[in-house]
């Protein structure tokens, strides 16, 4: 037994090793471009031979208004934050009421989450185009956020009804008899463990609205609302003779920053299992 | 003053299933009461409405004097230990025991004082800065009762509290609730399906059985006097022995022999019928052991043992008598849900397995015929429509008939 672990183990090692390197390589890679000057951009080298910060920049270079990436930057955290916060409030409601309530409609309820979070959007990008366009919402952040609304509340319902199941029920109960009310049983009880889901969730919906590039480049047309990954479609070099390559890596590791930083934070409160220890034994 | 009374109480599901059906139950201020019953018998929803957490169809729930039906359970001054304990896994054992002082607005030094004296009881004083998650399945018990007893409240409310440990922690957790409820003198509503528990811990036992109560007396009570089938065959371990029975002109033919109804103190004079006879364990003896006391009273008779269980203290024997079976529901009922857990023989048509409790010098055994006694001045006899004990209430010796 003890050498089928440690040949287990040394498997597994080499596993994650590898998916680790296959992950880490490209994101070094887009690091190694986005320091690198314009002329040894395309040398072939993995490690920079001389470390420039000129494409960091020049993403910053001219202020607020000159900027091809700080208005872009600005939206794409608004959107982003707003669309989250809204997202986790009214999925958390959804969810709390079909974990724990008997109502006619809750399959349906479900079962329309999932239909919707299967449909394709590239579907909707049309008609929502006229159709923002006819009703003034078009290039405009609250464009952005309903369609975005609309794909991720499917997600996170899912999430948290999955998560909130799994809390026990006489919990809520214990404290009632503790002497709570019901809205003291939520909040000192309930939402304490459904924390770590809430999270997860709304890191997920953050995620997801930070990386979609369908509905931002086709619902927006200037940097009113333009969110950082259409924006880097819109990039031109220094001239027009330069790819502007340094710049949309420069622009891609500053963006995939504020993903890591948030996950990096919450990471301890994702860890599931807070609520084993509450019963039985 | 914090006597509970139920008072014609039903509970009846939103799909019209009866729950708990016009139960009637005075437990007395500082009484250790113990609804027990097969699992589905409507006890557990019993203690839940006394609790609050379930409504009230119809009838009456007293506590302390004060009618509750509508009060939420905060307001009930109850304290609830429940089956999977329902700790707050998010707070430490000081904080999970503190909870109900700290809504009620008491101020930090008194709950620390309170919830040391409560740690201080169960033994909990090292591990009041632990989580739940990084305690023992027997520390989790304990910090569930610690919850309950902070609080001084007017009663307990308990369902289940031992039933998720191992076997020994159980027993020895038992001892424990029993020795703190007698120290505190709280009422205590106290549910199980193990009649063990039942018959060790009450001051009084409720027998339930889909959703009616069938008896509720002392554990000698229910053991020596049971007023149903279902009552006699759900208390003890092993259960009672049944087989079938006739009365015909003052004389009960029994498969093992004959006895004379003189001796019995039958309901409705011993009229002629069948009935369902009723005899336990213990008072089946071998011959060889009992020496004088066959000429006194009761039978003897033959049988061939199947199978022989030495507890060393004990001696059990297995046999079986052939007759046309015992049918009856409530015994369908304990066969279905306690069985198992009695160890006793299953109940089949012309098949029946009788075990007897030997005393350990009996020198039976497996596969040879053996002269046994049963003492018929302790048969049971019941009405095979409805169960009905025909022989409860009549005058018997109840102390030579001790509790298992």
């Amino acid at each position: 037994m003890e050498h089928r672990t440690s040949r287990d183990y040394a498997l597994w090692s080499i596993a994650i090793l590898l998916v680790v390197v296959l992950a880490l390589i490209p994101v070094l890679w887009l690091i190694s471009i986005s320091l690198k000057p314009p002329e040894e951009l395309t040398d072939q080298r993995f490690i920079p031979q001389s470390v420039s910060f000129d494409n960091y920049k020049s993403l910053f270079e001219g202020g607020i208004d000159d900027s091809p990436f700080i208005k872009p930057l600005i939206n794409s955290i608004g959107i982003a934050l707003i669309t989250t916060v809204i997202s986790i409030v009214l999925a958390s409601f959804a969810a709390y009421a079909i974990a724990r309530l008997e109502f006619p409609g809750k399959r349906l309820i479900l079962a329309g989450a999932l239909a919707i979070a299967m449909f394709p959007p590239i579907s909707t990008v049309g008609p929502l185009f006229d159709m923002w366009r006819a009703l003034g919402l078009y290039d405009t952040w609250l464009g952005l956020i309903i369609p975005y609304l609309t794909f991720s509340l499917p997600l996170a319902i899912y999430v948290l009804v999955a998560f909130f199941r799994e809390i026990p029920w006489e919990l809520e109960q214990a404290a009632q008899v503790d002497g709570a009310t019901p809205f003291q049983a939520f909040t000192k009880v309930i939402v304490p463990l459904a924390a770590p889901g809430v999270f997860t969730a709304a890191i997920l919906v953050f995620i997801f609205c930070w990386n979609d590039f369908l509905f931002a480049i086709s619902l927006t047309s200037s940097d009113a609302s333009r969110t950082v990954p259409a924006a880097l479609a819109f990039f031109t070099g220094e001239s027009s003779f330069t790819a502007p390559t340094g710049s949309i890596a420069a622009a891609a590791v500053v963006v995939t920053v504020p993903i890591i930083v948030f996950v990096l934070i919450f990471q301890r409160r994702i860890v599931a299992g807070l609520t084993a220890g509450a019963v039985k034994g | 003053m914090s006597e509970i009374v139920l008072d014609g109480v039903t509970k009846t599901f939103a799909d019209g299933f009866e729950a708990v059906k016009d139960m009637d139950l005075d437990i007395q201020d500082g009484e250790f009461m113990i609804l027990v019953g097969p699992s589905g018998c409507g006890k557990s929803t019993a203690l839940r409405m006394i609790a609050g957490l379930e409504d009230i169809s119809s009838g009456e729930v007293k506590i302390g004097g004060e009618t509750v039906n509508d009060r939420s359970p905060k307001d009930r001054d109850i304290a609830m230990v429940f089956q999977n304990y329902a700790l707050y896994p998010h707070m430490t054992v000081r904080e999970n025991m503190g909870f109900a002082l700290k809504l009620a607005g008491a101020d930090k030094s008194e709950i620390d004082e309170k919830v040391e004296e409560a740690a201080r009881t169960l033994d909990l004083e090292q591990h009041l800065d632990r989580r739940p998650a990084n305690l023992s399945g027997g520390q989790r018990q304990r910090v569930a009762m610690g919850r309950a007893i902070v609080r001084d409240p007017k009663a307990f409310l308990m369902d289940e509290p031992l039933s998720n440990l191992d076997a020994k922690l159980r027993v020895q957790m038992r001892t424990e609730v029993a020795r703190l409820q007698s120290k505190l003198e709280t009422t205590t509503v106290y549910v199980t399906h193990d009649q063990t528990e039942a018959m060790t811990l009450g001051d009084r036992v409720a027998v339930m059985r889909a959703g009616a109560l069938q008896q509720v007396g002392t554990p000698a009570e229910l053991y020596d006097n049971p007023v149903n089938l279902f009552v006699a065959g759900f208390i003890g371990s092993p259960a009672m022995n049944f087989m079938p029975g006739e009365i015909s002109g003052g004389k009960l033919k029994l498969p093992i022999g004959e006895v004379d109804l003189g001796d019995l103190d039958v309901k409705g004079d011993g009229k002629d019928g069948q009935v369902v006879a009723g005899l336990r364990p213990e008072n089946l003896e071998d011959v060889e052991v009992i020496g004088d006391l066959k000429e006194e009273r009761g039978i003897t008779f033959e049988a061939e043992i199947d199978l022989v269980e030495s507890l060393g203290s004990d001696l059990y024997a297995y046999f079986h008598i052939e007759s046309e079976g015992v049918q009856s529901d409530q015994l369908a009922d304990i066969v279905e849900e306690s069985l198992d857990e009695t160890g006793a023989g299953e109940i089949r048509e012309g098949h029946e397995q009788i075990v007897a409790r030997l005393d350990p010098t009996s020198k039976v055994k497996r596969r040879e015929t053996a002269q046994l006694w049963a003492d018929t001045s302790k048969l049971h006899l019941f009405d095979p429509e409805n169960g009905e004990s025909l022989t409860s209430g009549s005058k018997k010796d109840s102390s030579s008939t001790p509790p298992a």
